[in-house]
């Protein structure tokens, strides 16, 4: 940790000076600097928006927390300009095998097809992505980074909210337009608005332990059924930069956390799954989880991102990566909203999308939890019937549950036009943008991703060898006189285009609709449609 | 596609005595075992959720069916 700068002052503020009656005005606060909260303010700053950014710590939290960051997480994470950051940093992992017993059932590849800037997944301790998103902030002027700045009240108003904030030098108050909360699982100000947090609590516990240890083991997510290590139980060996190494281990449900966190206690259960004890701690946890999720999102003008709002088990990567897609969710429409350019209704579609998505990471979590600790003797026996029928049956394979890994929603949406040509492939409106290789006309390579990037991330027509687009949107072409060459045919095939196909992509890079020859009515349709107008 | 309930085999004895023949010499707790991969592998022959979904249902009336036969048992015979 010592070359990531973790530690940060508190600076008073000239808000702090101000009399009661003169309370500083902002567009929008955003509480908790964790990643859902640095990375929305990122994004609404790169649009434009100032924002106050209020963290109650002075450091980045220690411990690895989240390891595991997709696809989707580095593409929004280049679109703030530090996806490369991330990536070099980080271990770039696609394969995961599963494990029973001595012997391996199966592996899966998360993503076999080339032609991707982007991997499936890197590892890389939430500490090294707070900093780097922590330095960024500190690249954009247009927001005002607050440590030790802990709100305590939270008062609504017809036009905001107004929010009392304690610091070292006493409380101060502000106004907000909007307040978003990213303060994380404990959430205070979700306790503030008064609302239930409701779901499953889940009784078994893990242990998790970042190790510190040369080891030669490739970069891949193993998980074990009933080990011989660790009978009866499941336990996961993954790789993080700085040769630290992540280990979870299923416990029983009484065992004493006090004593299973201790040292001495978690030592012999890595030795006799490494084979050795040639390793040192970076991090010990132990913990159980529950699945749940806020009933409304939105709270007039107090809207929740990240663990604020929802919470699901640890296996599958779906904490850190949901709480990102909300920030990317959000942003552009609470931009586009700030400006007037789109009804303050459009922030009910940030709800609406990203509370299916929450239900769907706690359905799949949920699934995986319950495989892994089946709740009953006959929900015992059906897993022990899936895991032996996985050595000899494709079918078998599939049923194991290791945790399935986190893939964007596709969202059902009143922003989506719905198709109205014959598509046998590519995404459907709802569906992230895929990534693949162009090339500039010179033969020069680049990706899609960063061709949208380039043009602004705002609403884009994405055409291929288009006969005509509106003015007033960005556009991508692909084909045609003047666009991208498809050198390998790729963008062509993932998005089953001909010429005159277009897309229409939304600020986050979700397809709003599609059409095979589009006319200008159509277009002008979909896009006031996905603006939010309909 | 929903649930076919009409005799589908040729010889329905045959497919009865080969699934209790198969049961023959098991403990309890391995004809258990049994039904638990024998379903797991049924169901992934039939392939279709909703035709599952209603298997499901109508072998569950039958649980519930003989739970409340029992019950209604029991009441007359304390009745009596």
């Amino acid at each position: 940790m010592a070359h990531t700068k973790t530690q940060f002052g508190y600076r008073r503020h000239g808000d702090q000076d101000r009399a009661a009656g003169n309370v500083a005005e902002h567009p929008v606060v955003v509480v908790g600097a964790g990643p859902v909260g640095l990375s929305l303010a990122i994004d609404l700053a790169q649009r434009g928006q100032k924002v106050v950014l209020l963290d109650d710590a002075d450091r980045i939290g220690e411990g690895s927390r989240a390891i595991c960051f997709s696809k989707r997480s580095l593409e929004f994470w280049d679109r703030l300009g530090v996806g490369q950051r991330m990536v070099d940093k980080g271990v770039v992992w696609s394969l995961g095998k599963i494990f029973h017993g001595h012997s391996q059932l199966y592996q899966f590849n998360l993503l076999p097809e080339v032609g991707h800037k982007r991997p499936a997944f890197i590892n890389l301790q939430q500490f090294h992505a707070e900093a780097y998103l922590v330095d960024r902030v500190g690249e954009l002027p247009a927001i005002d980074l607050r440590w030790r700045n802990k709100v305590v009240a939270l008062e609504s108003r017809n036009d905001g909210v107004t929010l009392t904030v304690s610091t070292p030098d006493g409380p101060y108050s502000i106004h907000a337009g909007y307040v978003i909360a990213c303060d994380g699982a404990r959430s205070s100000l979700r306790q503030m608005v008064g609302a239930e947090f409701t779901g499953q609590v889940f009784e078994d516990q893990f242990l998790i332990a970042d190790v510190k240890m040369t080891a030669e083991f490739p970069t891949e997510r193993w998980f074990w059924f009933d080990p011989p290590f660790h009978a009866g139980r499941s336990a996961l060996l993954h790789k993080q930069p700085d040769d630290v190494w992540r280990i979870d281990l299923q416990l029983s449900r009484d065992a004493d956390p006090i004593v299973e966190r201790q040292p001495e206690n978690v030592r012999p259960r890595i030795a006799r799954m490494l084979g050795h004890d040639k390793f040192e701690f970076e991090w010990i946890s132990l913990y159980k989880f529950q699945c749940r999720r806020m009933d409304r999102f939105v709270h007039d003008r107090v809207i929740f991102a990240g663990d604020a709002a929802h919470q699901v088990s640890p296996f599958g990567a779906r904490g850190a990566n949901s709480g990102l897609e909300d920030a990317e969710n959000l942003s552009w429409k609470l931009d586009r909203v700030l400006r007037g350019q789109s009804p303050a209704s459009l922030l009910e579609s940030y709800h609406v999308e990203r509370s299916a998505a929450a239900d769907e990471n706690i359905r799949e979590s949920t699934r995986s939890t319950d495989f892994m600790a089946p709740a009953t003797s006959q929900e015992a026996r059906l897993r022990q019937a899936v895991l032996s029928l996985a050595k000899e049956t494709e079918f078998g394979k599939r049923m194991v549950n290791g945790g399935r890994l986190s893939v964007p929603s596709v969202y059902e949406t009143p922003l989506s036009t719905a198709d109205c040509d014959n598509w046998r492939g590519g995404p459907r409106p709802g569906a992230s943008m895929l990534d693949a290789p162009l090339a500039f006309r010179d033969g020069q390579a680049r990706f899609l991703t960063d061709a949208f990037i380039s043009v602004g991330t705002n609403f884009t027509l994405l055409g291929f060898a288009p006969d005509e687009e509106p003015e007033a949107v960005s556009a991508i072409r692909i084909g045609g006189e003047y666009g991208y060459l498809d050198p390998q045919g790729l963008a062509t095939s993932r998005y089953d285009a001909e010429p005159g196909t277009t897309y229409l992509l939304r600020p986050d890079g979700y397809v709003a609709a599609r059409f095979k020859h589009p006319t200008h009515a159509q277009l002008d349709a979909a896009l006031a449609r996905a603006a939010g107008f309909s | 596609m929903t649930l076919s309930t009409s005799s589908n085999f040729a010889k329905p004895d045959d497919a009865f005595r080969a699934i209790v023949e198969a049961h023959r010499n098991l403990s309890e707790l391995q004809s258990a075992d049994f039904d638990a991969a024998m379903v797991l592998i049924l169901a992934n022959h039939i392939g279709d959720i909703d035709v599952l979904r209603e298997a499901i249902a109508l072998a569950k009336r039958r649980v519930l069916d003989a739970g409340q036969q029992q019950q209604q048992q029991q009441q007359q015979q304390q009745q009596q």
